[in-house]
């Protein structure tokens, strides 16, 4: 595989040929905002977080879908991309119910880290406050509807490492929703395994472990390079 | 005192919240002493004042629930120099914007009817309870807010940073968090 020589915010990095520019910059210690992007499973391109300012062209790139290219310009951290981040941030914490204080994931929520990290100290767009359903009817996890970004991290980890694909999309808009098979409650799904793999890699409090309370939920994500480690390489390492 | 040397006017409002946040800026413990000094306390949910004063700095823990919350911030968004949204409810809605999932007469039912085991009814105002909102809005979508301190509480180091920032005249960029 060749290798190609590119510009990341002023400084000249290398990557393999197939590379995104998402993989390159975090090589290069370039740590891109993201929420839907993690490792080991594909990427969609869905929370629009990751886009980055490619010279030449006129329109943003998400870098997590964006291959590297020889000689290429990437600005990933411009006012304007600031800019468009946190716009990006606030709306998902107006589109949905996120009450950081009673959630189980606080302290340890993506979403509400990349709040603080961007300094986002309120939200400048209404609240919606939607009406969204709990499903508790699995035995032992949760999903809360008002928490989710639909990031689809649960959809792609089910079908990709778990093979089952269990959860799906359904809808449209900021009416779309996370469902189980065709759209019966959790517990009576007929093809979830009862991993608890979606609940791991979900960046907010939407999925959780039931009999967890408020800042009790910490996800560990240490399962997904171990499996994929075991996949590419045929090693038990993890 | 003449206008320049006069300690800065610090003031307290407290509008649909638990007092969580107020009880974190009484963490402070004995940094209170030392901002004693540096300000003027004019007016706190514990202090009798019959209209709120002119102040340089209120802060507004809370988020404005009821009509008479409303009323009253408008008033102390008219008498206040700098107006800080302490605390999620404030900035957020939080816990007390809860409500807003459901319609207003839902909710009243809920409370004063279906759970009610003494006096059944809903409290139809007289004066007595004010009258809540269709809806629960943070503090800065009914007024002017110039800065926002976040947190479920706000701990109190952070409260005690930002008025030191605040009272030396220094831009705050704090790292606040919701939660």
């Amino acid at each position: 595989m060749s290798v190609k020589t590119l510009e990341i915010d002023g400084k000249m990095v290398t990557g393999m040929a197939g590379e995104t520019i998402f993989s390159v910059a975090w090589e290069h210690g370039i740590h891109i905002p993201r929420l839907c992007h993690i490792g080991g499973i594909s990427d969609v391109g869905a929370c629009r977080l990751c886009m980055v300012e490619v010279e030449g062209q006129r329109k943003l790139q998400a870098a997590c879908l964006t291959q590297i290219e020889e000689g290429m310009v990437v600005r990933t951290d411009t006012p304007r991309l600031k800019a468009h981040r946190k716009l990006i941030v606030e709306l998902l914490m107006a589109e949905r119910n996120h009450i950081c204080a009673v959630c189980v994931a606080n302290g340890a929520c993506e979403l509400q880290e990349l709040a603080r990290s961007m300094g986002i100290d309120h939200v400048r767009l209404r609240y919606r406050f939607p009406v969204f359903p709990v499903d508790t009817s699995n035995e032992r996890f949760g999903m809360d509807h008002n928490r989710c970004v639909l990031c689809t991290r649960c959809v792609r980890v089910c079908d990709e490492v778990e093979g089952a694909h269990t959860w799906d999309v359904f809808g449209r808009g900021a009416g779309s929703r996370i469902i189980s098979d065709l759209g019966e409650p959790w517990g009576a799904s007929e093809s979830c395994t009862g991993c608890g793999k979606c609940v791991q890699v979900c960046p907010t409090g939407a999925l959780f472990d039931k009999g967890k309370t408020v800042a009790e939920m910490r996800k560990d994500r240490g399962f997904l390079k171990y499996i994929v480690t075991a996949r590419e390489k045929k090693q038990w390492i993890g | 005192m003449d206008r320049v040397s006069r300690r800065p006017r610090l003031s307290t409002v407290w509008l649909g919240g638990c007092s969580g946040c107020h009880m974190s800026f009484l963490d402070l413990d004995e940094r209170l002493i030392d901002l004693a000094g540096r300000v003027e306390l004019c007016a706190s949910p514990i202090t009798d004042y019959k209209e709120f004063p002119e102040t340089d700095i209120t802060l507004v823990e809370g988020a404005v629930a009821n009509l008479e919350h409303l009323e009253h911030i408008r008033v102390v968004r008219k008498r206040t120099k700098i107006l800080v949204s302490l605390g999620d409810c404030a900035v957020t809605g939080n816990v007390t914007a809860m409500r807003n999932m459901y319609g207003l007469e839902d909710v009243l039912t809920r409370a004063y009817r279906d759970t009610a085991a003494v006096v059944i009814g809903i409290p139809n105002g007289n004066g007595a309870v004010p009258r809540l909102l269709e809806r629960v809005r943070p503090v800065h979508e009914v007024v002017k807010v110039d800065h926002f301190l976040p947190g479920c509480p706000p701990s109190a180091d952070a409260i005690h940073a930002f008025l030191i920032e605040l009272l030396e005249g220094r831009t705050t960029a704090l790292q606040g968090r919701f939660g």
